[in-house]
């Protein structure tokens, strides 16, 4: 059964130095690491010590509010430097990896045999668990709460990013496994969707709903989706997984071994040869970049998109859910009258004495000036053009502001999630950090309410 | 070194001075500044505050340029130096030099006061309340002169636009958090403080005043009558001007409202450059030939007696209320102010829609000054939150709605 949704307010983004369809194996690391704070809310209480030899799949930390939780190590090798920051917070956990990599075996997993309760107890205790994450928060999944659904989008629309349609090939048992066993989970529906004309393996995956995402972007983002399909109500909760993470719990299921192992496009203007990289969650981004090549020396690292990465230094990590990372120059100059001037070589969506407008399939190299200052916020309206859920952004913005709970509450707060703002933040005139804002406003409401 | 290099080191240098939005202020208008994105979005579209503005301001130069030679068209066709124009929009009486001198010389103190003290105390507030200088007045600095009475003396508008930007804006927190037009709020302070500056006969037309005085002193020059289209109406005056006169503007009136003609060609610039806000121009417009229809109608069937002193208004034919006096420059550049007006988009049509109306209601039924457009948008601008507050329920019920039939 398939549905189409079509979204018509968004923007793409469209810029240059698209990762052309090739994958390089990438040099493996030397140091793999795990950063905390890629999982957004959770507090890890270590396993292994620095000095503890792990292999690949082994527990390193588990989650202190659900003890069950583990996350797991994505090589074989030695914990060699744990970061901490204020208070003793752990940052980044470093692992030395080994030449030779061993896997823990969780063994096979039959699914077709397992109950709900055999699936979460095995994907908590292999780690796997860290890759479901829910609405609403926009934090890892909850395992005592039940899902009304899961959703999957099999179609980035953010710009730059990996093809899902591409990075997928040939790894249709895997994702069929993964999505049997989460569809214990949840006694609502597997929500999967692709691109138009997609030859996506997903559209061949059996005990799913598929739908035909067309439109700019975000009809990508899984929120738009949810939104459009099934928003979700207070008192709900959906719970989303990326494709690729579905390969690892699939191949996980399939083989016992956690296998963290991913396709990354490496992108952005400053790259001299945008591609594909077989590489593992965690791994060193210098090793990709040296390979694909930099133009320039003032640029930025992204692990993520231009939207909603992560800003890294060159010799940062992998983050641990990202597909892409980004390469833009840095902004950091002054530009004569750049506040009145014509602009040819910038995205805007208005017209005022800005020209992108005229020509709308141009491939755009920008780099990280904000062109311009913070202000408040005074433009109305520029948001909702960009923005296809039925919120609306300013006002929820302001309630998060100003911390007001039945509020954000009342404007939705519950469906959304900071990537959903990442265009009004984009075209925002005032230069508001909306996601922050966002992220700020959801961990309040999960502190406050739970 | 460069100058950029040279103005960086300086900023650098003075990181910490309290002064330092001063030279921010003057730094960010030279060169866009070094900012960078951190997490979240790492690029960012366009357009800032500054460059918002500056199309604002832009397309309000050509209401400005023809203000200038109105007002020394206007004075030399009331001494009787030059015949009023016969030749469509560029008649050749109205376009010379000598006009737009006369213009220019009165206007420019205009701007200059109203953009020195208004920045002044932008100025003051950045420094005081350590924040950038924002970018609001370079739009009210501008439009304040293009409202006010050529004559208006220099040093009530200096007053008025104290107290419009201190307690317009700035008590609320400055850009971005005042719930009053500071342009609107700064006329309203005139209007109400100074009425004989603001309405009459005298104040339209540049030089009628001293003229009057002359006269009065045994001078034997004629009169000047300056009134307003407006003002004759409501003393039930023939109306001398046609309404292409109206239309291109070569009538008395505020400095840069006249010409409904070029004010149309803002309105398509703004909406255009997507800066100006087309639901509140179209509404607003509809809401005042909703209202003038209404007037009409009511005269055509004789509810209203012709020896009513509303009636020459009630009966003026409903489409030249858009024409005359300051309803086109109101619904266009003062209207659509996002910060005051409504912010939803179904807010904006019913906040336009309402301000056009009761423009014409105020205008017609206003006994002792023949226009409401600026109390109008004041009193929208009051309301705007409230329609935005049902417009936005609209909102949360419906998703309260959704919660109830999957619970039920």
């Amino acid at each position: 059964m398939s549905k189409d949704i079509r979204i018509k307010k968004g923007l793409d983004i469209k810029l240059q130095g698209e990762a052309a369809k090739i994958i390089t194996n990438a040099v493996a690391s030397n140091v793999y690491t795990l950063v905390p704070e890629d999982f957004h809310g959770i507090i890890p209480k270590l396993i292994a010590k620095v000095g503890a030899k792990v292999i690949a799949g082994e527990p390193i930390f588990y989650n202190k509010q659900v003890g069950t939780m583990n996350f797991v190590s994505p090589v074989s090798g030695e914990v060699i430097e744990i970061v901490r920051g204020e208070k003793r917070r752990i940052l980044a956990i470093k692992i030395q990896a080994t030449k030779e990599q061993t896997y823990q075996d969780n063994g096979i997993f039959d699914v077709s045999s397992s109950d709900a309760t055999a699936v979460k107890n095995h994907l908590l205790k292999t780690g796997c668990w860290s890759f479901i994450k829910q609405r609403p928060y926009d934090v890892i999944a909850n395992p005592e709460k039940s899902p009304k659904a899961i959703f999957i989008s099999g179609y980035a629309s953010a710009p730059l990013t990996a093809d899902y349609d591409f990075v997928l090939q040939g790894r249709e048992t895997e994702l069929q496994t993964a999505i049997t066993a989460l569809g214990k989970l949840t006694d609502g529906k597997i929500h999967v969707s692709v691109g138009a004309n997609s030859n996506s393996p997903l559209v061949n995956i059996k005990g799913i709903t598929l739908h035909t995402v067309s439109g700019p972007h975000p009809a990508g983002n899984v929120g738009t989706q949810i939104a459009k399909i099934n928003p979700i109500n207070k008192g709900e909760t959906i719970w989303t997984v990326t494709p690729q993470d579905l390969v690892i719990i699939g191949e996980l299921l399939l083989t016992g071994k956690f296998n963290a192992e991913r396709i990354v496009a490496v992108g952005g203007s400053s790259v001299k040869t945008p591609k594909y990289y077989k590489t593992k969650i965690g791994a060193e981004i210098a090793s990709l970049i040296y390979d694909a090549g930099i133009e320039g020396d003032n640029f930025r690292v992204i692990t993520g998109n231009v939207l909603s990465g992560r800003a890294i230094k060159p010799d940062g990590f992998l983050g641990y859910y990202n597909n892409t990372v980004t390469i833009i120059p840095e902004g950091n100059d002054y530009e004569l009258f750049g506040w009145n001037k014509p602009v040819f070589n910038k995205l805007s969506t208005t017209r005022a004495m800005t020209f992108s407008w005229l020509n709308p399939k141009k491939k755009y190299n920008l780099d990280t000036n904000t062109n311009g200052e913070h202000r408040a916020f005074v433009l109305t309206g520029k948001y909702e053009e960009v923005f296809p859920l039925d919120i609306f952004p300013m006002q929820i913005l302001k309630a998060c502001m100003y911390e007001d709970l039945d509020e954000m509450e009342a404007l939705g707060m519950y469906e959304v999630a900071p990537e959903d703002f990442a265009l009004t933040e984009f075209v925002c005139v005032s230069k508001q950090p909306h996601q922050a804002i966002i992220r700020k406003g959801l961990d309040l409401m999960l502190k406050e309410i739970g | 070194m460069g100058l950029k290099q040279n103005l960086h080191n300086f900023k650098e240098k003075n990181k910490d001075k309290k002064w330092l939005p001063l030279f921010n202020a003057f730094h960010t208008f030279l060169y866009a500044p070094n900012e960078v994105s951190h997490n979240g979005t790492h690029i960012k579209g366009a357009d800032d505050l500054k460059r918002t503005m500056n199309t604002v301001i832009m397309a309000l130069i050509p209401c400005l340029i023809f203000g200038m030679y109105n007002t020394g068209y206007q004075h030399y066709l009331a001494i009787g130096e030059i015949n009023s124009v016969s030749a469509g929009f560029f008649s050749p009486e109205f376009w010379t030099l000598a006009n737009f001198w006369v213009g220019f010389a009165k206007t420019l103190p205009l701007i200059l006061v109203s953009y020195g003290v208004g920045l002044g105390i932008e100025f003051i507030f950045a420094i005081k309340n350590g924040h950038e200088v924002e970018e609001g007045y370079l739009v009210t600095g501008m439009l304040v002169p293009l409202i006010v009475p050529i004559d208006i003396p220099l040093w009530m508008l200096a007053v008025a636009v104290i107290f419009g930007v201190v307690l317009g804006k700035e008590v609320f927190g400055g850009t971005g958090m005042n719930i009053l037009n500071p342009a609107l709020l700064i006329r309203a302070f005139l209007f109400f403080a100074y009425p004989t500056w603001m309405s009459g006969d005298k104040v339209w037309v540049t030089g009628a005043v001293e003229r009057t005085k002359e006269i009065a002193e045994g001078s034997t020059a004629d009169v000047i009558s300056g009134e307003t289209i407006l003002g004759s109406l409501a003393q039930g005056q023939e109306v001398a001007y046609s309404a292409w006169d109206m239309f291109y503007g070569f009538i008395p009136g505020s400095v840069g409202e006249t010409s409904t003609l070029l004010i149309l060609l803002g309105a398509l610039f703004l909406i255009f450059s997507k800066i100006g806000s087309w639901r509140i121009m179209l509404s607003s417009v509809l809401g005042a030939l909703v209202m003038g229809l209404i007037f009409n109608f009511a005269a055509d069937s004789g509810w209203i007696s012709e020896s009513s002193k509303f009636y020459s208004l009630m009966n003026t034919e409903f489409w030249q209320h858009l024409l005359l006096g300051g309803f086109a420059f109101g619904a266009i550049y003062m209207a659509t102010d996002p910060v005051t007006a409504s912010q939803t988009n179904k807010g904006k049509w019913i906040y336009g829609f309402l301000i056009g109306f009761i423009s014409i209601l105020i205008r017609v039924f206003n006994p002792a000054y023949p226009e409401g457009v600026m109390l109008a948008i004041l009193l929208m601008n009051v309301f705007a939150p409230t329609i935005d507050h049902y417009v936005v329920q609209g909102n949360v019920k419906r998703r309260l709605k959704r919660l109830k039939t999957k619970t039920a």
